[in-house]
């Protein structure tokens, strides 16, 4: 049987050296809560057509945090209805969000619950708003944020792109601030680059931007915007062809960085020759 | 004896939340239990006794964003 391009594609991608941007450039490895990654980019779990695709996706993306809900357990068939069953926790990071919840109380609830899976002590902090948009409740947040810093969660606060409840959620103890790029699943792209950077510019704690991605050319401008990473869950999954994409935002994730870290050239209004303008023919 | 799980009545003889679990078919270390809104940890689950009316919620991982 022929391979088919997206195969060809992972498979060259398997055996090249920039697998991290920390090999190939002078880059310090991302580091939150005191747990430290080589890759910059989180994966989502949710919405592919298939668990496999999932899988696949998911390895393809290099990623090693990876985000996971919580549900209840459906009594008729728990085993297949759990992303452990398909996943090992081992080789992934696994970071419980608190999707779904509209009070700080059930974010917290939430929260509690998955931290006595036993894997780790870290949340990704959703409080949600509103329905349509899926926007913050930043009171809420912040609310949820004190409580839980309080018990020794590394709380992860997805927010809007607002600098003055970034710093709040900082003040109040967040191990990273999660900025939107876009509305969850909505596919815009970094609508508000301005803001990014001027949070990444006055935080301490990671800036990692959040929701919104579509492709690759948005992960790679929110990445030269210096924050220090990025999540993404439908850009991926809702791709149609969820591996190959997962390996497209690697490489824009790292190239995003990469651009960054080199520094870009101006802007300039007028056109600059790049080849000499002397030695020119009579 | 009736009991709310995961939000529907269900009819069980289970002693303590480990015996639901069995009774259930499920794997202690692949759940978490909340009893009454506490949640009681894996260690624990054979020490508390199940009662009718008890509301147990039964959670775990899925996919997500």
């Amino acid at each position: 049987m022929q391979e088919t391009p997206s195969n060809s594609f992972i498979s060259l991608a398997e055996g090249d050296t920039i697998t991290t941007a920390v090999e190939t450039i002078r880059d310090e490895p991302l580091t939150i809560g005191g747990r430290t990654f080589q890759s910059r980019l989180m994966v989502g779990t949710g919405k592919y057509p298939d668990m496999e695709s999932m899988v696949r996706a998911i390895e393809a993306s290099g990623a090693e945090v990876v985000t996971v809900a919580v549900r209840r357990v459906n009594l008729d068939r728990a085993k297949e209805n759990s992303v452990l069953h398909y996943l090992d926790p081992k080789h992934v990071f696994l970071l419980a969000n608190t999707a779904g919840c509209y009070t700080a109380e059930d974010a917290v609830r939430y929260a509690r619950l998955a931290r006595e899976a036993g894997f780790n002590d870290f949340v990704k902090l959703e409080v949600i708003g509103d329905e349509e948009t899926l926007l913050p409740d930043v009171q809420g947040l912040l609310e949820a944020t004190r409580i839980l810093v309080k018990e020794g969660f590394k709380v992860l606060a997805y927010t809007n792109e607002d600098l003055v409840t970034a710093l709040r959620l900082e003040d109040a103890g967040c191990a990273a601030v999660m900025p939107l790029a876009s509305p969850i699943g909505s596919g815009l792209g970094l609508l508000n680059p301005f803001s990014v950077r001027t949070i990444k510019r006055r935080l301490h704690v990671p800036v990692i931007v959040d929701a919104g991605v579509g492709t690759a050319s948005d992960a790679c401008v929110t990445m030269e915007q210096g924050v220090d990473g990025i999540l993404m869950n439908t850009a991926i999954a809702a791709a149609q062809d969820p591996v190959t994409m997962a390996h497209a935002m690697r490489l824009a994730t790292i190239a995003g960085r990469a651009a960054f870290l080199a520094g870009r050239m101006p802007r300039r209004d007028v056109a600059m020759p790049s080849s000499p303008t002397k030695g020119m023919l009579d | 004896m009736d009991v709310v799980i995961n939000g529907e009545h269900k009819n069980v003889s289970s002693g303590t939340l480990l015996e639901l679990l069995k009774e259930l078919e499920l794997d202690p270390r692949a759940v978490v239990v909340e009893h009454n809104r506490k949640i009681v940890r894996r260690a624990g689950l054979d020490g508390v006794t199940v009662n009718a009316g008890d509301a147990i919620e039964l959670v775990h991982f899925v996919g997500g964003g």
